[in-house]
């Protein structure tokens, strides 16, 4: 049981709470009519899958019912930060490698 | 090799079981290989065996990181059917269903097939029109299968709960009286000891930790213990596929995910068929050794750490004594997980690359194992041939580009 601090509610809360939306921080392509099919294939179903950190979004359903990121080593499942969208990671990229 | 028989356990009696051969040697890596499969589970090991006896390509290598079969095929809930909805699907796994069914003679080992049936339940009128759709498709592709009433059920399985006033009331099933079980452990023995007697090494404890090329084309592997040269390498790791991907360069549309299962205390037999239910999600079976074999969902969030969190399997073991009652008091006794790799439409990749000589079989996600025969038999055939088994070709990873998916998600009585 994963304990997950939502950054909106600002509590520690379990995991049965919350959600699991993938990937973060994929953009939506602008014109998808413009992309190739690999473009948009990639875009839809390939993900970066990382034995390692890896920047996930949440949804807090059954408690603010708000969306929030969160880094989390998908090996040992600890969750190194989570934060609000639009807020800037406190945890640069150069940092994530460790544990991969 | 050694053949099993009769008299061979009877000599072997008279030394105390003292002096049977080792069913695999151990040797040392050579230089090069014609083919080299990354990944000692039952699908590398059923493309290493398959490989060498249908192709006579024996030059070949199985290297493995751990031991051998100590992954998902240690962990599955040794589930066998063929009830796919697609045809492309049902197809695929009825050729494995057909090469289970003269597997351990094939191998001489017990690989303990048993086809005790299958039973998929539904508890409401739109699982009822599901049932009923994909049991006629199944047999329009020649897969046995029926609708059954719940009074049907009951003589099929006496302990499990018809009755109208539970939480979710059965009203019906498909029955696919082909299905069954294996023992999984014997299926990468049996296949392991057949590659071996045909020249194929068993290289094991020796992780991948890259994939070498020159000029776009696979030239061998970087292990833990060197390089080992290959003109083709077929990766077949499951759960760490994306790790193994990214060593060539390559991304995949699969995301690994820990499944879990468990196990109870050995009970007298009480349950001789497989019961899955994918609306209360719940499955089980029981075992030769008297444990009830119960499968629960998979977290839901990716995950390599071969565990899986309490409330899935809580949730799980609610439905299972919704369905049995009687099992209600029946303690557990082991729980663990495995890492699948999920493919976006609950279907598996078994595919070339974009890198000459470098093939992937994985995306086999949480149903795998009913697949191994077939899955290393058409991908022993794509890595000869350097082209696309005919049952292979819709599962090319070019799919998730051109669109053509094969959405066996809900479609299949698949449990999670």
């Amino acid at each position: 049981m994963l304990l997950i601090h939502c950054p909106h509610c600002r509590e520690d809360r379990e995991e049965e709470e919350f959600s699991y939306n993938g990937e973060a921080h994929i953009v939506r392509p602008l014109d998808p009519e413009s992309l190739s099919d690999e473009a948009w294939g990639d875009y839809l179903f390939f993900r970066k899958n990382p034995r390692g950190v890896h920047r996930e979004m949440w949804y807090h359903a059954v408690g603010c019912r708000r969306y929030f990121y969160a880094a989390r080593n998908t090996l040992s499942y600890e969750i190194l930060h989570t934060y609000c969208v639009g807020e800037k990671p406190q945890i640069d990229a150069a940092n994530e490698g460790a544990g991969a | 090799m050694k053949k099993y028989s009769g008299f061979s356990l009877f000599s072997n009696a008279l030394s105390y079981h003292e002096n049977w051969q080792k069913i695999w040697r151990s040797p040392k890596p050579k230089r090069e290989y014609d083919v080299i499969v990354v990944g000692g589970g039952g699908h590398g090991l059923a493309t290493a065996y398959y490989l060498a006896k249908v192709h006579g390509i024996t030059n070949v290598a199985v290297v493995e990181k751990g031991y051998l079969g100590g992954g998902n095929t240690a962990r599955n809930t040794t589930i066998i059917r063929s009830n796919y909805l697609w045809d492309e699907a049902a197809q695929l796994y009825e050729l494995a269903l057909k090469l289970w069914e003269g597997l351990s003679q094939e191998l001489n080992y017990n690989v303990m097939f048993s086809q005790r049936g299958v039973l998929n339940l539904g508890h409401n009128l739109q699982d009822m029109r599901d049932i009923e759709r994909r049991v006629n498709a199944n047999r329009l592709n020649g897969i046995d299968g029926e609708v059954v009433t719940p009074a049907r059920i009951k003589e099929i399985a006496p302990l499990i709960n018809i009755s109208p006033d539970c939480r979710y009331p059965i009203i019906g099933a498909s029955w696919q009286p082909r299905g069954g079980t294996a023992r999984h452990d014997a299926v990468a023995w049996g296949y392991a000891r057949g590659a071996d007697a045909l020249g194929v090494d068993m290289i094991q404890q020796t992780e991948v930790t890259g994939i070498r090329r020159e000029n776009g084309t696979v030239v061998g592997v970087e292990t833990t213990e060197g390089f080992i040269g290959a003109r083709k390498v077929a990766c077949v790791t499951a759960g760490n596929s994306g790790v193994v991907a990214a060593m060539a360069g390559l991304r995949l549309p699969v995301e690994s995910r820990p499944l879990q299962a468990l196990v109870s205390e050995p009970v007298k037999p009480c349950l001789d068929t497989v019961v899955m239910s994918n609306a209360v999600h719940g499955y089980v079976s029981q075992s030769d050794k008297g444990d009830l074999v119960i499968g629960a969902g998979v977290d839901g969030y990716n995950g390599y750490g071969q565990r899986g969190s309490f409330h899935v399997i809580e949730h799980t073991l609610q439905a299972i004594c919704e369905l049995f009652p009687a099992f209600s008091r029946v303690r557990m006794n082991r729980q663990w997980g495995g890492v699948v790799d999920t493919c976006p439409d609950a279907c598996p990749i078994i595919s070339k690359t974009s890198v000459g000589g470098l093939y992937f079989n994985c995306g086999w996600g949480t149903g795998g194992f009913k697949a191994t025969p077939g899955s290393g038999y058409v991908f022993a055939d794509t890595v000869a041939n350097d082209r696309p088994h005919p049952l292979a070709a819709p599962f090319d990873v070019d799919r998730f580009n051109t669109g053509a998916l094969i959405d066996e998600h809900g479609a299949a009585g698949v449990a999670h």
